[in-house]
């Protein structure tokens, strides 16, 4: 097991590296294609040649690329010293960079939107994967009934309704209508937690409704396919209780699909819900992406970039532990 | 049984207020800064021109919004309208705009300085005198040396850059290099004085007296000392390690509120500043007792707060949404609460003179005829979010500004006739072909069309080249040797003054001294012997309303060479919640609300 899990590692972390060049050749082929100066992205509005100058040495692009790289690669375990004479700036590590446009180290940047995007998808993660397994087990359980259709029409429409929808409706009937939920913004679990769920209630539930969509029609797929196997009938057989022939054995083997999905969207999630982030109008990974690429403030893209593609690799062997202990068959293969 | 709707009952309210206020002030129309002009009822575009729902009720909580953070609340470092709107809440110059509705809001009063600045007789020198008791809000007290200090923090551009650069281009020693950069002082990070305070040109003789020795006669320089850069910054604080870069985290406040907390890029949160007293303020009242600005990065969701009164203010200013424009325009309770000012900006089409056909000015005027103005004024929004039709280049919130037209074109719609007329003179009857660069922005796209469109009327073939939207002012228009050799003749571009005057508009656009080989923003190479010497005779003259006619004469000197071809006079639709008083748009900063005005009806 642990050979399996330190092999995966591995992979893990030749994959990130293969990321991270990829991601990092933008620092050559943006200024080259747009003929535009990396340092004048950082100087602002009216740059002076000079000021320019200044930046190219004390940020280090007027050295080589692959020597740009390498200090990259070292600053991430060791830190970096950003400095021009007097001017000093440290990147402590693990340092992805240094902002350009907001001149922070693109590490601080990650930090302080994450745990909005963590909150964000944790929560509602929870929400959709209790909902969405439970209305699909029922539906497989009381198939073609009232029940089973009126789940399964509700769930083609979580499915097919854009986040963007969701979330406009609940805005406008719990926020700017009703006044329920008015001034929806995010506020830090350890600064008020009863303020912070009632804040983040309706992009859990915008969020939750399309995924558990999906994922109750997964484990209705699963559970119906699992409850027509023989050794289901031979567990019923044995005289093993109801209860216990649904959890133990079939909804067991209808799970292992729903964890591979699952490792993948919260992965995904993670490295930035940027629809609803919109949405809602909170600032996570996602809005802090989508303003790196508008503002061409490369750091940030090549960092958040780096920090996605590590939550989809650590998701997946997650997902690969798991798979273990859900299907014996993996563990013994 | 008489009832009156929210509507009715607020214009009541505004109006029983405002009779109030004005038999007691008599509507506070004395020479200081405080807020005056007449009060407004609320009807349409009111607050451009009055003050909507005048209060002196203190405490409650302001709640901004808006779909960005500030570009910076380092004074030195931000250049965006309404981020320095935002400055006047915690930070203090020289000298500020009066707080006031329509034009009396374009004039400078003294903030920190207990007069306006006096100049020598030459008008390079000038001298402020503080005013007494000032203090930053850790109590210590403010002296004309942390002033000094803030403006020599600008001169550090690899560390305090993205602001205004006029100090240095005025007081570098010895004058700046061709760049613009100031090789004989770097900064305070780089001086080797103990006390950090080695710009010579900047002299401290006393603890309350500044004196300015400039290296050229500038009539504005009280406007310059408006820009947030003149305010001052503790030495010590700044040296230390939450200095520098990281100054605009936390700036140390010498106005009415400071900063409790700020998350960058999500919200700040002001509260008073014990040390701030009204007595040595000229015009700011401080009413409310908290001012929470929170970054919504819905734009449309920030529409739908303000409608809703969840939200206050959209600091922004750039105006709402087009779905929201319509709604508000059909409604007409949202309507009487919307305004519609100027921002400042006037949107054109810059001609390149050195790229052919256009180094011939008979092809630069058949441009003039046959651009329709209209068409580009509905590409941008219409009247209403797009602006007025412009037929010249100062906008007309710029003190100056002149109706004139120096070619006639059937109200914006073109002059064909006319076009073709001087397509022959200038050897291209039927027409040529030349390159357009625009931004690559939904509304750069939308202008470039209509500009492609209503010059094909004449046979002139336009083919368009999009920049980049967040690098197309600094690369790809601004560096005349990437303009020249991509051949763009022409080039969308828009301008709005750093301080309202005819200097604060036109010295970096079409003074042909200020061509820069980098960040130009003369993007048409303007250099005409005329134009130059009427900027040079109005810059150094000192009485603002004669300079304001020979700005204008400055208007028409360009207009005459054709190297510009104003489009529209920007305006924004905006609106706001209705539980904010004092409302009212500050024509010298890019037509915004004066925040530090504002008050709260509930908390």
């Amino acid at each position: 097991m642990i050979t399996f899990i330190v092999r995966r590692l591995m992979l893990g972390v030749l994959l990130l590296w293969i990321v991270s060049i990829l991601t990092f050749s933008i620092f050559f082929i943006i200024p080259k294609a747009t003929h535009t100066s990396t340092a004048a992205l950082f100087a602002g509005k009216a740059p002076t040649p000079a000021a320019i100058h200044d930046i190219e040495i004390k940020f280090g692009l007027d050295k080589p690329i692959t020597t740009q790289y390498l200090d990259f690669v070292r600053g991430i375990f060791v830190g970096r010293h950003f400095d021009n004479g007097p001017d000093k700036t440290y990147c402590p590590p693990p340092c992805l960079g240094y902002s350009f446009v907001n001149n922070v180290p693109v590490w601080t940047e990650i930090t302080n939107d994450l745990p909005v995007t963590v909150s964000m998808a944790v929560g509602a993660a929870v929400l959709w994967l209790v909902t969405g397994t439970a209305v699909g087990v029922l539906s497989a359980l009381r198939r073609r009934s009232f029940l089973d259709r009126i789940a399964m029409g509700i769930a083609l429409a979580g499915v097919s309704l854009p986040i963007y929808f969701t979330g406009l409706v609940l805005l406008t009937l719990f926020s700017y209508k009703w006044n329920l939920l008015p001034n929806v913004h995010y506020v830090g679990i350890t600064d008020n937690p009863v303020s912070w769920a009632r804040n983040l209630l309706l992009p859990w539930v915008s969020l939750a409704f399309l995924y558990a969509a999906l994922y109750a029609r997964l484990t209705r797929a699963g559970m119906l396919e699992t409850l027509g196997e023989d050794y289901l009938r031979t567990a019923r057989a044995k005289g093993l209780s109801e209860r216990r022939v649904i959890v133990r054995h079939a909804l067991r083997a209808a799970l292992t699909p729903i964890v591979t999905i699952f490792g993948l969207d919260l992965g995904q999630l993670l490295g930035g819900a940027i629809l609803t982030e919109y949405t809602f109008g909170f600032v996570g990974i996602g809005k802090l992406s989508v303003d790196a690429i508008f503002r061409q403030d490369l750091p940030v893209i090549l960092g958040v970039t780096l920090f996605a593609a590590f939550f989809i690799v650590m998701a997946n062997l997650v997902v690969d532990v798991l798979y273990a202990f859900v299907d014996p068959r993996v563990r013994y293969s | 049984m008489l009832s009156l709707t929210t509507g009715q009952r607020r214009v009541v309210r505004a109006t029983v207020a405002a009779a109030v206020l004005a038999v007691i002030a008599g509507c506070s129309s004395g020479s200081g800064g405080v807020v005056h002009g007449k009060s407004a009822g609320n009807v349409f575009d009111a607050g451009s021109s009055g003050i909507r729902d005048v209060s002196t009720k203190t405490g409650g909580t302001l709640n901004l919004i808006a779909d960005s953070d500030c570009d910076s609340y380092d004074p030195a470092r931000t250049y965006y309208g309404h981020c320095w709107v935002m400055q006047r809440l915690f930070s203090r110059g020289l000298m500020a705009y009066r707080s006031a509705p329509g034009t009396a809001g374009l004039d400078v009063v003294p903030d920190l300085a207990e007069a306006a600045g006096t100049a020598s007789a030459d008008g390079k020198t000038w001298t402020y005198k503080l005013r007494s008791g000032l203090k930053f809000e850790d109590g210590t007290p403010i002296t004309s040396k942390e002033v000094k200090y803030g403006i020599e923090r600008v001169f550090a551009q690899s560390v305090i850059n993205g602001g205004p650069v006029y100090v240095i281009t005025y007081l570098c020693p010895g004058g700046t290099n061709a760049s613009g950069g100031c090789d004989s002082y770097r900064g305070p990070y780089a001086d080797r004085s103990a006390d950090h305070l080695g710009l010579s040109t900047v002299e401290t003789p006393d603890d309350s007296t500044i004196v300015f020795h400039l290296n050229a006669k500038v009539g504005d320089w009280n406007y310059i000392m408006t820009l947030p850069a003149s305010t001052p910054v503790p030495i010590a604080y700044d040296q230390s390690s939450k200095g520098g870069a990281k100054y605009e985290f936390h700036p140390i406040s010498d106005g009415p509120y400071k900063f409790q907390s700020y998350s960058p890029g999500k919200s700040l949160t002001l509260v008073r500043n014990s040390y701030w007293q009204a007595s040595s303020d000229p015009f700011r009242k401080a009413l409310v007792d908290k001012v929470v600005f929170t970054v919504d990065s819905n734009d449309q969701d920030v529409d739908n707060r303000l409608i809703s009164n969840i939200a206050d203010i959209d600091i922004a200013g750039v105006g709402v949404q087009v779905s929201t424009q319509s709604k508000i325009l059909t409604n007409p309770q949202l309507k009487a609460r919307a305004d519609n000012p100027f921002t400042g900006y006037t949107r054109y089409l810059a001609v390149e003179s050195h790229v052919a056909p256009f180094d011939n000015i008979n092809c630069r005027i058949a441009v003039e005829y046959a651009a329709s103005k209209v068409d580009w004024q509905t590409a941008r929004g219409g009247p209403i979010g797009g602006g007025d039709i412009a037929t010249s280049m100062l906008p007309p919130s710029v003190k100056g500004h002149e109706d004139f037209d120096a070619y006639p074109d059937n109200n914006g719609q073109g002059d064909l006739e006319k076009a073709k007329a001087y397509l022959a003179k200038c050897g291209k009857p039927n027409g040529f072909t030349t390159h357009l660069a625009t931004s690559s922005s939904a509304k750069g796209k939308a202008v470039a069309a209509a500009v492609q469109n209503s010059l094909k009327r004449v046979g002139i073939n336009v083919i368009i080249d999009e920049g980049d939207a967040s690098t197309y002012y600094s690369e790809f228009i601004g560096a005349p040797s990437v303009v020249r050799k991509k051949d763009f003749g022409l080039m969308v571009a828009g301008w709005g003054a750093d301080w309202p005057t005819g200097y604060g508009f036109f010295s970096s656009i079409v003074d042909g001294r200020k061509i820069l080989s980098q960040g130009n923003s003369n993007y048409q190479e303007t250099n005409d012997p005329k134009v130059n010497e009427l900027i040079d005779k109005a810059s150094s003259t000192t009485d603002a309303d004669a300079a304001g006619k020979l700005w204008a004469d400055v208007d028409r000197a360009v207009m005459a060479t054709a190297t510009v071809v104003p489009m529209t006079y920007d305006k924004a639709l905006v609106i706001s919640s209705e539980n904010v008083t004092n409302r009212f748009i500050l024509q010298s900063i890019g037509g915004i609300y004066d925040f530090q005005a504002l008050g709260k009806t509930a908390p």
